[in-house]
């Protein structure tokens, strides 16, 4: 018999080595969560997935499981608190969800319904960030990013291209890629790389490739993402 | 130099990666080289580090992006900063600042129209015992007055290089008021390596293994074993905030497993970052051999041997002075190999200097720069101890914790603990500045009283006191009996005098501004909370604040405690919390509205239109009784 800690006073096994996250995964329970995705090194960096682990605050993606721990994670206080994250996200970049390709297949989006946020409540940054369109089958739009690195693990982890990175510092921090113009289209970045696909916001779109899926019929439309979980 | 042949700059981008042995861990230190030989990091330079180090355009940008002494876009021959502690504040930094930007035409953060100079403001660069301050091209210039910043302005219209400027300009004083053990002590170089290297193992507390400097020291030395007892036996604290005890992270390195390949490492973090604290520089200034010494004592005590001294970009000015005192050392044979005769004693310490990000300070983040990259904080654990330096065991301690390990290798470790308090062994130096008529250092045994200090350094009429900077505590007079020491008030060393004339509140917006500026920008609770933080404090400030406003703050105080990955986010409300409980009145003065207002104010938001059309009439405000709304 394995070893195992309790989530919601639910008993959940995990192996020497998993995180909270893997092991809540694994056993179908969901986690709120937008920078962590299982196929890489999690970052840590968004907070969603901040769980208390025997009373102390920690994000869940990177803490490893300990035999006997208590993790709470549903409780209204720590979902209130996720909520003002997904708002934080929300002000801080220009989220117009109506005109957004990636509406109803978004992480942010769906996670920010699943925590129940009715408004942004803060005001809005307005940030003036450009669109690089430079790139003949892929339109990058920086008014969505949320900093969750994944495109930057996967082309570094899986393409071992290097084409994304984070530059800046603080509320100036921004995604830059791989090429002295600083455009797109002077990387060696291709729709078949893994990092074409990562993206769980509206940065990284395939152009030409517009409402192929009606909204109503999208992704978390037909299926919240509380109930995404993959281990069920 | 903006124009420079592009061979021109692959010329100086080889001499230095050359210098730095073509190590991408080296990166910060090579962009710094870079950009003081070509004033600023052109593109021309990165494809060229991309060539030679091997790494993507994507890392270097991304480096070179993360520190604020880092320019990408060219800023000028003459980069000059003010430093913009509420210190310099108080000294009327901004004043000067205008006054220099108007002499020499430019605005501020922008580079002059031919290219030759840019000023802006930086944070706290610890001078603040000899503010107002400022930095020019990284070189610090202290006791700056109305004439002194005409003086520059001139020199920097005829293109003085900085060589010859005065060398008064430049002058730093220790300000030593009061001594104590430390800043008394008569050291002489070797001496306490010398008391460590005769110390035996004794009964009583026994460290949990013999291992001696390196695996390979000939058995029967019970130096090393027993130098870790006395630093056990002294209860000495960690003096950069945290106050973890020194023994036990020395024991648990040393302690940790090694894999093939690997070994430990000694990192002094001089960082110093937190605003108010300058005791680190005198101590590197005038008792460097205390704190190299301290360093090779705990080389000896964990088995290192490489050691490392992170040095605020601040300080660049003590850079030379502190590799030409490692290179006596040298020649001393205190440091090198065999040290003072120990076969297999070896252990050498290289200097890396930050570039401008307080967030170094944190110890995996500083670990982070000073393997060449952006300096985030790290997920923990695991802790450096175990996975530190490239992985290895790795222990982060306070330029003043190894200034005092030196003392207790020399004294001993129960000479040592009989001095302050129960639970706060030894003394504490604290960098007093503000409203006081003696700014310096003090060193006091721990247990002394807000109120002695106060009455030490010749502060009147006080209202408060900032200890231990921004992330520490705001201190009211009723609390001035309280003391110094784990107990009670904690320190990292700052503190920060504010007379009856001060509003607390604008002290608070300060701190506020600093940490904005400083959040490393990692995680969503920080680097979005902190931005709203600012904008909470500069509504209030621009008369726009309700009591709504004030709840918005509790709530992003206990998001960011609870959610934040370290230390910078856990402490960004502190300032805020502290003088609301305690100021009050400073924040009701601002408080102008009785309910919501938005922080948008129309007539502000006109001022561009204002000044592209040169008007400031009565006609061109918009006066807001004529909406009859508030009065
Ligand atoms: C945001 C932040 C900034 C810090 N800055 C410093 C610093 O400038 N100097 C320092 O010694 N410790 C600083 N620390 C504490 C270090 O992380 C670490 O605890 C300390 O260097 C350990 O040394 P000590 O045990 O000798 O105190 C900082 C911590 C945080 C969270
Ligand atoms: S572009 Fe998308 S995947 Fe990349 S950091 Fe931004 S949000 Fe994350
Ligand atoms: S709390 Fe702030 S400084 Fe610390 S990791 Fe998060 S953003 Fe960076
Ligand atoms: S999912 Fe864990 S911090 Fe982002």
């Amino acid at each position: 018999m394995s070893q195992t800690f309790t989530l919601d006073g639910k008993s959940i096994p995990f192996e020497d080595g998993q995180t909270i996250m893997q092991a809540a995964t694994k056993a179908g329970v969901f986690i709120p969560h937008l920078c962590y995705h299982p196929e890489f090194k999690p970052h840590g960096s968004c907070k969603l997935c901040t769980v208390k682990a025997n009373g102390r605050q920690t994000a869940s993606c990177t803490m490893r499981a300990m035999a006997g721990m208590v993790v709470e994670s549903e409780t209204e206080e720590i979902n209130a608190e996720r909520r003002a994250l997904t708002q934080m996200l929300f002000v801080e970049g220009n989220h117009f969800c109506p005109s957004c390709e990636k509406s109803g297949h978004c992480q942010l989006q769906a996670t920010a319904y699943h925590l129940g946020m009715m408004s942004p409540h803060f005001d809005h940054f307005f940030p003036n960030r450009a669109v690089d369109a430079s790139h003949p089958e892929v339109l990058l739009d920086f008014n969505r990013c949320i900093l969750c690195s994944l495109c930057v693990r996967a082309s570094r982890d899986v393409d071992g291209k290097n084409v994304f990175a984070l530059s800046g510092r603080g509320i100036k921090t921004h995604l830059i890629v791989n090429a002295k113009s600083g455009k797109l289209s002077d990387t060696d970045f291709s729709l078949a790389d893994k990092a074409a696909q990562v993206c769980p916001v509206g940065v990284i779109l395939t152009k030409r490739k517009g409402f192929a899926v009606p909204i109503g019929e999208r992704s978390y439309d037909k299926q919240p993402i509380g109930e995404t979980v993959e281990g069920r | 130099m903006t124009d420079m042949h592009v061979e021109a700059v692959a010329g100086i981008v080889d001499r230095v990666v050359a210098r730095y042995r073509r190590d991408p861990t080296c990166m910060v230190q090579i962009l710094r080289e870079v950009q003081e030989a070509c004033d600023w990091i052109p593109p021309e330079a990165i494809d060229r580090m991309q060539v030679t180090l091997g790494v993507p355009r994507t890392k270097i940008e991304g480096v070179a992006g993360f520190y604020s002494f880092f320019y990408t876009q060219p800023r000028g021959k003459y980069r000059i900063l003010f430093s913009d502690n509420i210190t310099d504040r108080m000294q009327g930094n901004l004043a000067l600042m205008e006054r220099l930007c108007n002499n020499l035409w430019i605005e501020p953060g922008k580079v002059s129209e031919d290219g030759l100079v840019s000023v802006d403001k930086t944070s706290c660069t610890g001078m603040c015992d000899q503010g107002p301050a400022m930095l020019v091209n990284n070189r610090a210039v202290t006791r700056l007055t109305a004439a002194r910043i005409d003086e520059i302005a001139e020199l920097v219209r005829n293109k003085t290089s900085l060589a010859e400027w005065p060398a008064d300009y430049f002058k730093v004083e220790d300000n030593i008021r009061k001594p104590d053990i430390m800043l008394s002590s008569q050291m002489q170089p070797g001496d306490a390596l010398r008391a460590a290297r005769e110390r035996v193992p004794s009964d009583g507390l026994m460290s949990s293994n013999m291992r001696s400097w390196r695996e390979g020291l000939p058995s029967g030395l019970g130096g090393p074993a027993a130098m870790l007892d006395e630093i056990k036996r002294a209860n000495l604290r960690g003096r950069g905030g945290a106050g973890f005890t020194t023994g036990l992270k020395w024991e648990a390195c040393r302690n940790a497993p090694l894999k093939a390949g690997h070994q430990r490492f000694v990192v002094c973090n001089a960082d110093e970052g937190e605003p108010g604290t300058f005791k680190d520089r005198v101590l590197l200034t005038s008792y460097a051999d205390l704190v190299f010494e301290g360093m090779t004592v705990a080389a000896y005590v964990i088995g290192a041997r490489r050691g490392f001294l992170y040095l605020r970009g601040e300080y660049r000015h003590l850079l030379e002075p502190l590799n030409a005192v490692l290179e006596r050392r040298r020649k001393e044979n205190l440091l090198g190999p065999n040290i003072i005769g120990i076969p297999g004693g070896d252990f050498d310490i290289e200097i890396h200097l930050g570039a401008g990000a307080y967030i170094c300070g944190e110890e995996s983040a500083l670990i982070e720069s000073l393997e060449g990259k952006r300096g985030t904080p790290r997920n923990r654990p695991p802790f450096p101890v175990t996975n530190g330096y490239l992985d290895q065991p790795t222990i982060v301690n306070n330029v003043e914790t190894f200034a005092a390990a030196s003392l207790i290798a020399l004294n001993g470790g129960e000479w040592y603990a009989a001095i302050g308090t129960k639970h706060s062994a030894g003394t504490k130096i604290l960098s007093v500045s503000g409203d006081c008529e003696r700014p310096g250092l003090y060193e006091y045994p721990f247990g002394v009283s807000i109120r002695q200090v106060l009455e030490d350094c010749g502060a009147s009429d006080t209202q408060a006191v900032q200890v231990s900077g921004p992330s520490g505590f705001c201190v009211a007079p009723d609390e001035f009996d309280r003391t110094i020491g784990f107990e009670d008030i904690p320190t990292a060393g700052a503190f920060t005098i504010f007379n009856n004339t001060r509003d607390m509140f604008e002290v608070a917006r300060n701190y506020v501004h600093f940490f904005q500026h400083e959040s490393c920008g990692f995680c969503t609770p920080c680097r979005v909370g902190t931005s709203l933080l600012k904008n909470l404090m500069d509504k209030l400030h621009n008369g726009c604040g309700s009591p709504y406003d004030f709840a918005e703050i509790e709530k992003l105080n206990q998001l960011l405690q609870s959610m934040s990955h370290c230390g910078l986010g856990h402490t960004a409300c502190n300032p805020v919390l502290d003088t609301i409980a305690k100021f009050r009145p400073a924040y009701e003065k601002h408080m102008v509205q009785q309910d919501f207002a938005p922080a948008f104010d129309l007539d502000r938001a006109l001022a561009a239109a204002r000044q592209m059309t040169g008007r400031d009439d009565a006609a061109a405000h918009i006066i807001k009784e004529e909406f009859g709304e508030d009065a």
